[in-house]
């Protein structure tokens, strides 16, 4: 591993001096479970590493009327273990909550998630269908891009050289919404997805119809993929098993995945299509309450 | 001018109930700090990058794999390893039922599951089954099939 210094600043913009000063040999660090392992695989050369946990913007977990600001170091089971959290966001959730074993909680996030930019990325696609907005900081000032524009590649996103991602904010979710996400996996946990999928719906207040709804997928292509045509193909129809069928179907055509040792193409159209359902069916039911 | 020369770091920490100070490497991990720096062997290194719990420590209370944490950054924090587990009382209930149990052969993997396991206990003194193996999934063991290790964290459960 090439040898690197250690900066852990106070303020994002000293964050971003230092970043801005290294381009791409210098790095954010905060759970350090994706950094660490890349720069001893010496697949990221660094000068410098720089701890933004010192950084209180950084670390900051608010849930409010306007919605959920989640600072980019804030690690998973700080997420997971907020009942308010849990009651308003359940889809952010079910991501949060099956990211690595419980010693990768302790320190991963869903701003590291995010960043990493893995096409599996378990704590996106919610994000996504909340339709969330990453906070940038940079050396010319702040910037928002939607999650869902956020990766661009695996290991790449929008992030320039010198910026720091600062937050993610979820809006409040509509009136008869449901969330949900889940991924397929051989094992019980600690695995990486084979395919996976999240749902956000909102219901009218029958709870009987769709007004709208977003899908997103992960490890079908190379970033995490919103299906727009299949959330949209649900807007304004029943909640019955043939819309859902259709919007299942469409989410499959979305998928573009690979074959490599963790499935097939075949296998990972067929679970999309499945977790879709499934998904689909859950997000309705939390809509429900 | 930031300071961005690899130079070494000044770290105040307690660990296992006494504090340290020390100069650490920046990109030494904490693993490396407690075993090379300080001379606490007990916590192992296994894979190296975080899926097998084998460098399992207690960092303020939260159990990390201690391979994904740098020296650095445990400044002003607590660590807890293994070696603070057994007191001058004895062992702790966890490594005693692991004994009884059998829930060790190479033993390679036990401390990581000693600090997990006592993590659990220590906020749910009555976990069931399903939840001591869900919090134990980090925690690779390749002798015992796991069964052993399950039972002696029930045994020493209320």
């Amino acid at each position: 591993m090439h040898p690197f210094a250690y900066v852990a600043p106070n303020t994002v913009e000293e964050a971003v001096t230092v970043l801005n000063e290294h381009g791409d040999r210098a790095r954010p660090f905060a759970g350090g479970t994706d950094l660490l392992v890349k720069a001893r695989a010496n697949a990221w050369e660094l000068d410098a590493v720089v701890d933004i946990k010192n950084i209180p913007e950084l670390m900051n977990l608010t849930i409010g009327k306007n919605g959920l600001s989640i600072g980019a170091g804030v690690p998973c089971y700080q997420v997971y273990e907020n009942s308010e959290i849990a009651d308003e966001y359940p889809g952010i959730i079910d991501g949060a909550s099956i990211i690595g074993g419980i010693q990768i909680q302790s320190r991963a996030g869903l701003g590291g998630n995010l960043c990493n930019a893995a096409p599996s990325g378990d704590g996106i696609p919610a994000l996504i269908v909340y339709s969330a907005i990453a906070r940038i900081a940079g050396p010319s000032g702040t910037r928002e891009v939607p999650v869902e524009e956020f990766c661009t590649g695996p290991s790449r996103t929008v992030l320039k050289p010198g910026e720091l991602l600062v937050s993610i904010e979820v809006p409040k979710p509509a009136p008869n919404s449901g969330a949900a996400y889940t991924r397929f996996i051989p094992r019980n946990e600690m695995d990486i997805a084979v395919a996976g999928v999240g749902v956000y719906v909102v219901l009218d207040d029958s709870g009987n119809n769709f007004e709208s709804a977003r899908i997103a997928l992960s490890a079908v292509g190379p970033t995490p993929i919103l299906a727009t045509e299949a959330g949209d193909s649900m807007a304004g129809k029943p909640v019955d098993d043939k819309i859902i069928d259709t919007a299942a179907n469409l989410a499959r055509d979305a998928a573009s995945p690979i074959t490599d040792m963790r499935g097939t193409i075949n296998q990972r159209k067929q679970l999309i299509e499945v977790l879709s359902g499934r998904m689909i069916n859950q997000a309705v039911e939390r809509a429900r309450g | 001018m930031t300071k961005t020369s690899p130079s070494k770091v000044h770290v105040t920490t307690t660990i296992n109930g006494q504090e340290h100070e020390l100069l650490v490497p920046p990109y030494m991990s904490l693993l490396d700090t407690l075993r090379e720096l300080i001379g606490l062997t007990g916590t192992k290194e296994g894979c190296l990058d975080g899926n097998c719990g084998a460098c399992t420590v207690s960092l303020d209370g939260r159990i990390v794999d201690s391979c994904l944490v740098l020296g650095p950054e445990v400044d002003g924090k607590t660590v807890d390893t293994i070696e603070g587990m057994a007191t001058s009382e004895g062992l702790h209930p966890l490594q005693q039922t692991f004994l009884e149990e059998a829930a060790l052969q190479c033993g390679i993997c036990t401390p990581g599951f000693l600090v997990a396991a006592k993590g659990l206990l220590d906020n749910e003194p009555s976990p069931s089954e399903h939840r001591i193996r869900h919090w134990l999934a980090g925690n690779l063991c390749r002798c015992t099939g796991y069964d052993k290790i399950v039972r002696a964290v029930q045994k020493a459960s209320n």
